[in-house]
């Protein structure tokens, strides 16, 4: 037993550290969707501009400004979309809005193409993150282990800040009906575009660990990562942010245990690491037939 | 004193009040009655700042809160206990009362003791969420909530809906004491009967138009009235 971990440390450890990034993603979906009841597509894409602006910040400016600059421009850019893309779509139907949605992710991502040229970008080093290590016989790089324990504590200080403040408490109350939210004096929109902020923040941190395991940013580095905590936030149970913490650790888990299937469960063959993805997705097919609000789904019970 | 004139509001495309004027004075119960569909709650929303009005002007005090948006409203010490009750079921009571006293800063302390005082069963289901709660024991969050804000003027839409008849009383009852400290209380009922019982003014509400006022004691005896909403 012993042994077989040994062996397979490796395809564990980038489970729990791709799990944590696919996590930190996949919070910004659900919040947004226990906000607004909002597919937020644009999010993978806020993901990967993050990415690409540490690239071109880490080229001129010490990371010491560079990383900061980024959360904060990050968290601008979740502001900005939101006022310019959602807001005025306040009383439209929900189909307009995710319409929205899906023109915003366009929009970065053609931003990026304009940008980049359509050039693979190569990621910084950050000095920290990017140094290798070795435990127990395997070479991993710092990111690896810092991942999952950066995101559990960003989950419970996020836990925390809803659970515990005011701001916290108006989120929760808007999330579960706006008019009479509104009537209490809360208002809403500073709180949606406080959930935007936070979800776009957590998406920057994401980006900061995922792309230095990945090292280059092309204009759809988004779409994976980000359907992928989509699809963690699903799983979990949209809406609610234990879920998709859960969700995305168990995806991210799951990808590279089939990813290693070869010396995992022993049968040989090519096939584990290009269908690694399609496993996963059938996985979560069957976890949904079976438990189709997802596992922390929320079953409203209201007494009227 | 609280005042409206000439106030007509479109609502989901028809016209559901039309040119209507009445008054609150401070200190007092005035109520609006009617049928369903009437623009009871229509009125109430578009004073509370929900519902913006076509024509007319709603004045507080002497300031024109006309058109002002609901955290305005609420800061101005109007508060209106919307219909359904409406408290938040995923919240614990004691947050839902927290939350009611949103735009307030300092200390909420002294407040929480007198909704407690008041409704004595709230303070045993303090730490429960508001979804478990009973139907009267919600409506009575609800008025808790709404009492947090520190409102002059409290608006209730149709408090008595749906809850049993003792219940329906205790509800009445805690109006009347609500009233008697200090606070001034417009509500809308269809139990015409409970609500002209505990109004000082009453006014009578049909399609949009306001048809008939006094005091609610004259409405009760009134044939008309008696009629249409008392049931003989």
């Amino acid at each position: 037993m012993a042994d077989f971990f040994h062996q397979n440390l490796s395809y564990f450890l980038s489970g729990i550290s791709v799990g944590g990034q696919y996590a930190l993603i996949a919070i910004g979906y659900t919040m947004v969707y226990g906000i607004l009841r909002l597919i937020n597509f644009a999010h993978g894409d806020v993901f990967m501009c993050a990415g690409l602006m540490m690239v071109y910040f880490s080229s001129s400016l010490p990371f010491a400004i560079s990383i900061p600059a980024v959360l904060l421009l990050t968290l601008l850019l979740g502001f900005v979309i939101e006022r310019v893309a959602y807001k005025p779509l306040r009383s439209a139907p929900r189909m307009s809005v995710m319409i929205s949605a899906i023109g915003v992710s366009y929009l970065l991502q053609n931003a990026a193409l304009y940008f980049t040229g359509g050039l693979a970008k190569v990621y910084p080093e950050i000095p920290f993150l990017s140094r290798s290590v070795q435990i127990w016989g395997a070479t991993t790089r710092v990111v690896t282990l810092v991942t999952p324990v950066l995101t559990v504590v960003l989950v419970v200080l996020l836990t925390l800040l809803i659970k515990h403040t005011k701001i916290g408490m108006a989120m929760r109350a808007v999330s579960r009906d706006f008019e009479t939210s509104q009537l209490m004096g809360i208002k809403i929109n500073r709180v949606i575009s406080m959930t935007f902020m936070l979800g776009s923040i957590l998406a920057a941190v994401a980006s900061l660990l995922y792309f230095t395991n990945y090292a280059s940013v092309t204009p759809t580095s988004g779409a994976m990562p980000g359907l992928k905590a989509f699809v963690a936030a699903v799983f979990g149970g949209i809406g609610s942010i234990p879920g998709a913490v859960i969700g995305a650790f168990i995806i991210g888990i799951c990808e590279n245990i089939i990813k290693g299937g070869a010396s995992i469960f022993g049968i040989p063959g090519s096939g584990w690491t290009t269908f690694s993805d399609a496993f996963t997705f059938a996985f979560l097919i069957i976890v949904l037939i079976v438990r189709p609000t997802g596992l922390f789904g929320e079953k409203s019970v209201d007494k009227v | 004193m609280f005042e409206i004139s000439n106030l007509s509001v479109n609502y989901g495309g028809i016209e559901a009040v039309r040119d209507i004027s009445f008054s609150v004075p401070d200190g007092s119960i005035v109520t609006l009655i009617g049928a369903n569909g009437a623009g009871k709650s229509t009125t109430l929303r578009t004073i509370a700042g929900l519902v913006r009005p076509r024509t007319g002007k709603i004045v507080f005090n002497g300031e024109d809160i006309t058109g002002k948006d609901p955290a305005y409203i609420v800061g101005k010490g109007i508060t209106l206990v919307p219909e359904g009750r409406r408290i938040f079921p995923d919240l614990t009571v004691l947050e839902n009362l927290k939350i009611g006293a949103y735009l307030r800063s300092g200390s909420i302390e002294d407040d929480i003791e007198w909704v407690y005082q008041l409704f004595p069963r709230l303070k045993e289901r303090s730490w429960q969420y508001g979804g478990t709660l009973s139907g009267g024991e919600q409506q009575m969050l609800a008025v808790g909530r709404a009492l947090m804000s520190r409102p002059k003027l409290i608006m209730m839409d149709e408090p008595s809906l749906g809850l049993a008849p003792l219940v329906v009383r205790d509800i009445f009852s805690i109006i009347r004491r609500i009233n008697e400290e200090g606070v001034t209380i417009l509500l809308i009922e269809q139990n015409a009967n409970m609500a002209l019982q505990v109004a000082d003014t009453g006014y009578v509400m049909e399609t949009g138009v306001i048809t008939l006022s006094g005091k609610g004691s004259d409405l009760i005896r009134d044939e008309g009235v008696r009629k249409a909403y008392l049931g003989g």
